[in-house]
């Protein structure tokens, strides 16, 4: 008898994909001590590649490693030195533009901080632009979602007030996300972000690596995109896995949780009709009248806290669902940037193998024809481009040591990262389904207790009227 | 009064003669096919109706119960019959014929299972009220409509009661034109029209609601099955989701229980709908006894003053016969005489019927009240009862959530 409600539009997730379930076994591995041995022995020779990293990159990848563990056992002890909140957002009208402009306090007890209070005003673009500044200074560093520019559903307008304190409240998240996470709350751009006047931060906005050396950078990227990554790791194919399987779940409670919304706003339309419907009936009541007001008051409370209900998903656990479901999209982001690294590396790998090939090969007889029409004797030449050669290959030679140290250090950058990730995801979504639970309980035991003040008085009046009431 | 039927509402005054004698119910459910009146194949169901001695129970005993199938149609005519033979009588209503006021999960098909079953539970009741009702329990053609398999119907049609009916057109006239009815019967009729306004709305909002609350329930299903697929591919997160899965499609389950309470709430508002008809009925009816006695009185009054004008030769009140004889001439004496003497019988008849009529009519109004003033005092006590009832199925359904929601933040907690 039961038709099912099932909404067919929520992407039901073939889990056939064969996630193995102690990935992140693999990634804990790291905590062991031989692990890192990898990393010790290239300490002396490795230098930060100025091209691709900012100048807040200060130490090399491997004490980087170290510093990053320390970090994270000091965060576990939970000594909070940052506190940031955002809020009071304010309208600025220009001849060009209306924009929003929102208040960024700052209070810490950190010595690279010159004072310990700020207060700023930032706009979208300013954080759009913070967190830009992170993901280029660690592409593989999983940086917590901004909320979105547009929002196309239903034609939001910008300045609708639901839909400023929506991301007033998903930035605010977002700053702290920066502010917990060990590398990126130690970033210059982040200091800045936060303590510099409006003047201050346009000009350092300027600096920084320039647009051309930036499309440089892409260009590479998308070389190497293009040409693909050849060896992967299992564990990144895993984590490829689990990332694209973790965004079909998390979208599908977005869109279920979303549904569930409307079905209770519908439910309460029709409610709210209940309510005046008993009151109106107990108009043509005489006996009847008291009993009927009481069960219309009774309905109309259920009706209050219904409501309240509804905008406590809305305003809570909605919210957090879309953050995630962002964050699915920069895991993919990210595996994707240091797929692209490995494939770079593997690229120069390649190119100096075919380049130590030519070294190794005989001379062409063609060429050599040539020296000799323009008087250049054959051992000369030969010697010539043996010495080019060895230029030529010594340079491609730091070319790879480079991008191999970049890739170690993309690689471990991102499995600490990712543990890291895992356990506040853990720790967030779990907060906010016990939320949801609790506020759902509580729904509950206030409709129970209104509608049991009805039996009472129910109870009263019958032992008032003389009669046993058998219910 | 003693727990009767699914609906368990009935107020039954053991007093009665019919129910200190036998215990009645509405056992079975079950579908036939036969040939109709136009020799065509249909199928219907038929009600098993169980009757048994009350003594017999109280000995210890426990005889097989005496029991006979019918058709919904012939508790029609059994209904039809008692409003034509009482019609001083609030006659309990029969349950809907067919399904309305309902939400899209149940069907509105009259062979649907569901239906069937909240129909027997209707049909019980029905037999109930009408055994424990104080003119209705004693009727003879009632009696064996539980007893009599055969022959009954003829037996009915017998009695002649469809020509007693009042045709309606005749009821329509007598409310428009009645002077003076009786004030309490007014408003008895006018609360009978906003009783069954208010219901019929009451039951319509409370079904869009039902579907609605079905809808809320029914979707949290699919956290149940997301958070089971998604467990699948969490370590130490998978079986506190997967936990807390099963209880989310548990809490999506338990909406059809809810809303089959609330279809038992329903049915209690629906018999008082159609209560309020047969309140109304006994109104018209009033208003027609009222309306025939005024037509008698008026026409003794106009039959009256002919004689007066007759008498005394002054024409008050025009009549075509009376110009044409002043046009063309008096009447004779003799011809007078015999007017008058005409006059004089049919106003002694007319005295007569007045006097009748006014008799029915304080009769009517005497056993009328009683039986509205009866009817109120069981409404009040019914709905009353349906209310904390609902309030009861409410209380219910919020600890049924309570407990789902806080098994639910365990397995959360265990994430």
């Amino acid at each position: 008898m039961s038709a099912s409600v099932v909404d067919n539009t929520v992407s039901s997730g073939n889990s056939s994909v064969a996630i193995p379930t102690d990935i992140s076994g693999q990634i804990l591995d790291l905590d062991e001590d031989d692990e890192l041995e990898v990393f010790s022995k290239d300490t002396s020779t490795t230098q930060t590649d100025g091209s691709s990293f900012n100048a807040s990159m200060q130490t090399s990848p491997a004490s980087m490693i170290n510093q990053y563990k320390f970090e994270e056992e000091e965060e576990d002890a939970d000594t909070k030195d940052i506190f940031v909140t955002v809020d009071n957002p304010e309208s600025h009208v220009t001849a060009i533009e209306t924009y929003i402009t929102y208040r960024v306090e700052t209070k810490t007890t950190r010595s690279e901080f010159d004072s310990s209070e700020f207060e700023v005003r930032r706009r979208y673009q300013d954080f759009l632009w913070l967190k830009g500044r992170l993901e280029e200074a660690h592409p593989t560093l999983i940086v917590h979602p901004l909320p979105e520019k547009f929002v196309m559903k239903g034609m939001v307008e910008r300045f609708n007030e639901d839909f400023i304190e929506t991301r007033r409240r998903a930035l605010h998240k977002f700053l702290n996300k920066i502010a917990e996470h060990p590398i990126f709350s130690s970033s210059e751009d982040f200091k800045i972000f936060l303590t510099a006047g409006s003047g201050e931060l346009t000009s350092h906005k300027k600096q920084g690596p320039g647009f051309l050396s930036r499309m440089g950078e892409t260009v590479k990227a998308v070389a190497a995109a293009v040409r693909g990554v050849r060896n992967r790791p299992q564990e990144f194919t895993d984590m490829q896995e689990y990332a694209e399987a973790f965004s079909q779940k998390i979208s599908s409670l977005d869109k279920v949780t979303q549904r569930i919304v409307r079905e209770q706003k519908e439910y309460l339309e029709e409610l709210k009709e209940c309510g005046p419907t008993y009151a109106l009936w107990s108009q043509s009541e005489q006996e009847l009248a008291e009993p009927l007001k009481n069960v219309a008051g009774c309905v109309d409370n259920c009706c209050k806290e219904t409501e309240e209900q509804v905008k406590h998903l809305n305003d809570h656990l909605i919210p957090v669902l879309h953050e995630y479901v962002l964050c699915a999209d920069t895991l993919k982001a990210v595996l994707r940037r240091r797929d692209n690294i490995q494939a770079d590396f593997e690229g120069k790998t390649e190119a100096l193998a075919t380049k130590k090939a030519d070294r190794d090969a005989d001379s062409k007889v063609l060429s050599l024809a040539w020296d000799s029409l323009v008087g250049r004797s054959p051992e000369e030449v030969k010697q010539q481009k043996q010495q080019k050669l060895k230029g030529e290959i010594k340079e491609m030679r730091d070319e790879l040591d480079k991008a191999e140290d970049r890739l170690e250090w993309a690689n471990n950058a991102l499995k600490t990262d990712w543990t890291r990730w895992q356990k506040v995801m853990r720790t967030d979504l779990r907060s906010a389904f016990i939320d949801t639970a609790e506020r759902n309980v509580s729904y509950y035991e206030k409709c129970l207790a209104v509608w049991e003040s009805f039996l009472q008085s129910q109870r009263t009046d019958a032992e008032g009227n003389g009669n046993v009431d058998s219910s | 009064g003693q727990f009767l039927g699914g609906l368990g509402f009935v107020m039954v005054e053991k007093g009665t003669s019919l129910l200190k004698m036998m215990e009645i119910s509405v056992a079975e459910a079950e579908k036939r096919t036969g040939k109709n009146a136009v020799n065509m194949q249909e199928t219907y169901t038929v009600y098993l109706i169980e009757t048994r001695p009350v003594d017999a129970a109280s000995e210890g005993t426990n005889p097989v119960p005496d029991s006979l199938w019918r058709r919904y149609s012939e508790f029609e005519l059994l209904r039809n019959y008692l409003l034509v033979t009482y019609p001083f009588s609030v006659v309990p209503p029969l349950p809907e014929k067919r399904a309305e006021f309902v939400w899209h999960k149940l069907s509105a098909d009259n062979m649907d299972p569901d239906f069937v079953e909240r129909r027997r539970v209707g049909l019980e009741n029905f037999l109930l009220r009408v055994a424990s009702h104080p003119d209705l329990s004693s009727d003879k053609i009632f009696y064996s409509f539980l007893t009599e398999e055969n022959g009954w119907k003829e037996t009915v049609f017998e009695t002649g009661f469809q020509a007693k009916a009042d045709s309606r057109l005749k009821a329509l006239n007598a409310t428009f034109r009645v002077k003076n009815p009786d004030k309490r019967f007014a408003e008895m009729k006018h609360y009978g029209d906003e009783l069954q306004s208010v219901i019929s709305q009451l039951l319509r909002v409370r079904a869009r609601a039902a579907d609605r609350l079905y809808g809320v329930y029914k979707v949290h299903g699919n956290y149940g099955r997301v958070f089971s697929e998604w467990s699948a591919i969490e370590k130490e997160m998978g079986d506190g989701l997967q936990s807390a899965g099963h209880h989310m499609d548990a809490y999506a389950a338990s909406v059809d229980d809810i809303l089959e309470e609330e279809e038992h709430y329903a049915d209690q508002l629906k018999e008082y709908l159609f209560y309020a008809d047969a309140l109304r009925a006994v109104c018209r009816k009033h208003e027609l006894t009222q309306y025939e006695l005024e037509m008698a009185a008026q026409d003794l009054t106009s039959k009256k003053q002919q004689r007066e004008e007759l008498a005394t030769g002054t024409i008050r009140t025009f009549s075509l016969k009376g110009m044409t004889s002043k046009l063309f001439g008096q009447e004779t004496p003799e011809q007078r005489e015999a007017k008058l003497k005409m006059l004089e019988t049919q106003i002694e008849e007319g005295e007569e019927l007045v006097k009748e009529r006014n008799a029915e009519c304080e009769e009517f109004v005497k056993s009328a009240w009683v039986d509205i003033e009866r009817f109120k005092e069981q409404k009040d006590h019914d709905l009353r009862e349906a209310l904390i009832s609902y309030a009861i199925m409410q209380i219910s359904m919020c600890k049924k959530g309570i407990q789902v929601w806080n098994n639910a933040k365990e397995c959360f907690s265990k994430m």
